[in-house]
């Protein structure tokens, strides 16, 4: 129930809507949440909303830690 | 997806846990909460626990919005569904809940009340638009996350004047929930949940932001870790918050900086403020009354407030008594603990609202918890 999902920005549309592509199944989610999107954003999308970003330099950094650890054992 | 698979990587599972077992003291008991559905449905389906070396224990909490909403409400929502000229939306795992006498919002229907399954408030918002000679009530339940959207739609209502449309408000708050679980001195005396440290909610914080957690890290002193829900988030914060208990450390980490920031949304935030304020008191299940931990909606929303518009209040609920959905909310028992565990109750026929969510403990123990553990990780998706 709480458990939105990365989607990528493929068209902005009208009235604070974009399109997204969401693991391949292209869908229309509510931008009210987030304000002013670009294609290629990735946005977390949930009960048809976007409620937040994900920030691709974090992503990387989070990754690299995770190797990190890994290279440590 | 990107930023899926990217967290889901089985090799790295198995050496962050070989890390997590290195640095973990032998003598010391790491028993962590994690408060929400979406991290219970992931330690599952991705078999974390069996990579956990046995003094790290997973506690689930109560952050499954089917599994809280009290019986009462869910009752009120199911009556409110048999009046003629309402049609009652709400989101899918809603309709299989068991309320009193066996009743459910899917039994409903099929005795004819007009119940529908929506995606979305603004499929709710349509379906009044498209039936004028209807009222639409959506059943609004759920966490931080949904609260959002139904802000939206309360909003969309009242600048359109949609008349025949309103809002049956329960959406809870989870520092509240939280903080409830760690001083209610009742739910201490019932039974000792002893709780070293939180994963804290994924999606919950990117709308809240990491900030409302800081309260109860101090209080409390207890450590909390904003994990991601994919297996490698939640093994990376439990890593995490193995290394704040052993340096005796009680702060709250963000893992999931990807998504979530120190105040989170803050166009989200205002709009809800604007829309709800906090009820003064509300019931949740397993955790009985936790004060201020719910929002109700606005006198300036009056009109698109399904209780008051119908005048509804909560009657009597019937529990099943022999159902320990309340204990395992409280992370006081475990779904096997219940005599009707995998045999009257099943995802098919439920008989708890833990049983009926993938979120809900039952439920994941059900589905997943007699499967082998990490290639689960390659294998998904
Ligand atoms: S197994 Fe079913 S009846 Fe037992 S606690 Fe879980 S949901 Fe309730």
């Amino acid at each position: 129930m709480c458990h939105a999902v990365p989607a990528k920005v493929t068209a902005v549309m009208e009235g604070e809507m974009a399109q997204v592509d969401l693991s391949g199944a292209r869908k229309t989610v509510s931008t009210a949440l987030v304000g002013p999107v670009a294609v290629g954003d990735y946005l977390l999308v949930h009960v048809g909303y976007a409620l937040g970003r994900v920030d691709p330099d974090e992503a990387a950094e989070t990754l690299r830690l995770l190797e990190e650890i890994g290279a440590n054992t | 997806m990107k930023y899926v698979e990217d967290f889901r990587d089985g090799r790295i599972a198995r050496q962050i846990a070989a890390q997590i077992a290195a640095e973990v003291q032998a003598d010391r008991q790491y028993r962590l909460m994690e408060f929400c559905g979406g991290h219970t449905h992931a330690i599952f389906r991705y078999g974390v626990k069996d990579l956990l070396p046995p003094n790290v224990r997973m506690i689930h909490g109560p952050g499954c919005p089917v599994c809280v909403l009290p019986i009462g409400r869910l009752d009120m929502a199911i009556e409110l569904a048999k009046r003629p000229g309402v049609t009652l939306c709400t989101y899918g795992d809603m309709l299989r809940v068991p309320g009193s006498r066996r009743q459910s919002l899917l039994k409903a229907r099929a005795e004819g009340a007009d119940v529908r399954m929506v995606a979305s408030t603004l499929d709710a918002l349509q379906l009044a638009r498209a039936n004028p000679e209807k009222h639409v009530v959506f059943f609004a339940i759920g966490f931080e996350t949904t609260t959002p959207p139904t802000a939206v739609a309360l909003k969309l209502a009242r600048a359109e004047r949609l008349e025949n449309f309103s809002v049956f408000c329960n959406h809870v708050l989870t520092p509240a929930a939280i903080t409830n679980i760690l001083e209610a001195p009742e739910i201490r005396a019932m039974e000792a949940v002893e709780i070293d440290g939180f994963l804290g909610p994924a999606h919950v914080s990117v709308v809240i932001g990491a900030q409302p957690y800081e309260f109860f890290a101090e209080e409390f002193a207890k450590p909390v870790v904003i994990a991601g829900f994919e297996p490698l988030d939640v093994m990376q914060s439990i890593l995490m918050l193995v290394r704040q208990i052993n340096e005796g450390r009680a702060e709250v980490e963000n893992q999931y900086i990807r998504a979530v920031t120190r105040h989170g949304n803050e166009t989200a935030k205002a709009l809800v403020a604007e829309v709800f304020e906090l009820a003064r008191n509300f019931e949740w299940r397993g955790l009985g009354d936790v004060p201020y931990s719910a929002f109700r909606i606005r006198d300036a929303y009056a009109d698109y407030d399904a209780e008051r518009r119908f005048g509804l209040s909560q009657g009597r609920a019937q529990e099943n008594k022999a159902c320990d959905c309340p204990k395992i909310l409280r992370g006081a028992a475990i779904p096997t603990d219940c005599k009707l565990f995998g045999k009257q109750c099943t995802p098919q026929t439920p008989l708890g609202s833990c049983m009926v969510s993938d979120e809900g403990a039952c439920a994941a123990y059900y589905k997943y918890g007699r499967r082998a553990a990490a290639p689960r990780m390659e294998a998904a998706e």
